[in-house]
């Protein structure tokens, strides 16, 4: 068995550490993003990126989509459910919790959800709403859009989830 | 006169659905079985008999990732003859740009009522070489119909200048894992837009009863309208088929038992008869709107079911609430 799958998988069932780990990396960049943006962020990027690659393709099996939000849905990557879905499980689950698309893998989203159940500081972020996709960030790093606020909606059409209130029917 | 009006105002689309759903009747939809022929003749006639039964003619989008008559060419089909179709539009086949044409497009023709789903995988279907999309999830297609619908406005931002009307389902299917999260998921879709729910086929009544106590725990019946899916099997043979073929089917095996204990003649009469029974005990459970009534390859049984559950007559149209549906509110009104 491949080495670094069995870390990474052992790693996503500690769901807790890793959210330990996203809010240490998170505290290291919001400290040197200032130094980053003075540098540049095209400049940093080569540099930055291959090193995220390798962690998060070895954690979390990442797929690079450039706009991470790992910690909202229960630190599973939601590009490698085959539908790519960032909201929650489509109905096509099988009975057993496995995937509707590749029978012998148990749904990211039931494993996802198992493990927000063991994450104190975001596991309630699970029920938020992911805007789609931006296909343009695809094969960024997503530490730097997330600092230059690329990954944030650029259409306006797409409105914060803030905003938005449950209509009584 | 003007009370009417201010009523009228109330509605989010004006469709028949919307008014039946509104009124506080137990509302019924059924799904038609697109052809696999260019001949409108099937769709007319198919029409014709569940028009009569139920409030929204339900058009696939390919369903089961297998290929048929598009949903949009059937609503346009339907919404020619005077009939209310509920378009259902899959993620699977198309992305945003496409996806947002087509609403507006079925809008333009009629269509008041879209069922937003991510859709089965291509690799169910009869074309399993073919690409998957998955450019936007359920949740987006309904937040971003949302946004043209209240906002007036295309995801990118553009204006549009005469919003389409559209009343928004979504799809829920509380029988299979994460159960504890699903009750969520439908908050999260009530949350991006969803005014109606069809389910998926509900066979499991106990799994359904817990997943509804949980739904009225958080208050969403008061938010959405659920309407359950419900359908007749042919035959144990057929029931197994679908357990194990069709992604998202969950069939216990008392009903399985069931009928392999039936004759072979009446394994068909069986099967009506469950879907009748299960039809019955989820109209007493609090918080369900109504039923959805799919009978794949056995369309002339969904009037027999319907009528034998004793969902007839449903209300007239065209509705007394909205006496002319085509009419156009001014910018002033919206």
């Amino acid at each position: 068995m491949n080495p670094s799958r069995s870390i990474g998988s052992w790693l996503r069932d500690h769901p807790r550490l890793l959210e330990r780990a996203y809010r240490i990396t998170e505290w290291i960049f919001v400290r040197i993003g200032s130094w980053i943006e003075r540098i540049g962020y095209k400049k940093v990027e080569p540099w930055i990126r291959p090193v995220e690659e390798w962690t998060k393709k070895i954690v979390f099996d990442c797929r690079m989509c450039g706009q991470c939000v790992l910690h909202a849905t229960g630190m599973t990557c939601p590009m490698t459910c085959p539908k790519n879905l960032r909201n929650g499980p489509c109905g096509g689950v099988r009975e057993n919790g496995h995937c509707e698309v590749i029978p012998d893998m148990r749904c990211i989203w039931v494993e996802a959800y198992e493990r927000s159940l063991d994450m104190p500081f975001y596991g309630h972020e699970m029920s938020y709403l992911q805007p789609p996709v931006n296909r343009q960030l695809e094969g960024r790093s997503a530490w730097i859009t997330l600092l230059s606020e690329e990954d944030r909606p650029m259409t306006t059409g797409w409105v914060d989830v803030s905003e938005i209130n449950i209509r009584s029917r | 006169m003007l009370n009417l009006q201010s009523n009228q105002k109330e509605y989010i689309s004006g469709s028949r659905l919307e008014h039946v759903l509104r009124a506080g009747r137990f509302a019924v939809t059924a799904e038609l079985n697109p052809p696999d022929s260019s001949d409108p003749q099937k769709v007319y006639d198919a029409a014709l008999v569940l028009s009569q039964v139920c409030d929204g003619i339900n058009a696939t989008d390919a369903s089961g990732a297998n290929c048929h008559m598009s949903s949009v060419a059937i609503c346009a089909l339907l919404t020619r003859a005077g009939y209310e179709p509920v378009m259902q539009v899959s993620c699977r086949d198309r992305n945003r740009i496409a996806i947002q044409g087509d609403v507006l497009g079925a809008a333009a023709m009629g269509v008041r009522n879209v069922l937003c789903l991510t859709g089965d995988d291509t690799s169910v279907g009869d074309q399993p070489q073919a690409k998957r999309v998955f450019d936007m999830d359920s949740i987006h297609l309904l937040y971003t119909i949302k946004t043209m619908r209240d906002k007036g406005r295309f995801l990118s931002g553009r204006e549009i200048s005469e919003p389409p009307r559209l009343f928004l389902g979504a799809a829920s299917n509380p029988f299979v894992p994460p159960y504890d999260w699903r009750p969520l998921r439908l908050a999260k879709k009530i949350q991006a837009g969803a005014n109606f729910i069809q389910t998926q086929f509900c066979f499991d009544l106990v799994r359904f009863q817990k997943f509804m106590a949980q739904v009225r725990d958080l208050g969403l019946d008061k938010k959405v309208f659920i309407l359950v899916g419900v359908g007749p099997l042919r035959s144990e043979r057929a029931a197994e088929f679908m357990r194990t073929k069709v992604p998202g089917v969950v069939i216990p095996d008392e009903i399985v038992e069931r009928l392999r204990k039936t004759q072979n003649t009446k394994k068909q009469i069986e099967g009506k008869s469950i879907c009748i029974e299960i039809i019955q005990q989820v109209k007493e459970i609090k918080g369900v709107s109504g039923v959805h009534v799919m009978a794949y390859r056995q369309e002339e049984l969904v009037a027999e079911i319907i009528e034998e559950a004793g969902l007839l007559p449903r209300p007239r149209q065209p509705d007394v609430h909205n006496p002319d549906p085509f009419k156009r509110k001014r910018k002033w009104e919206r």
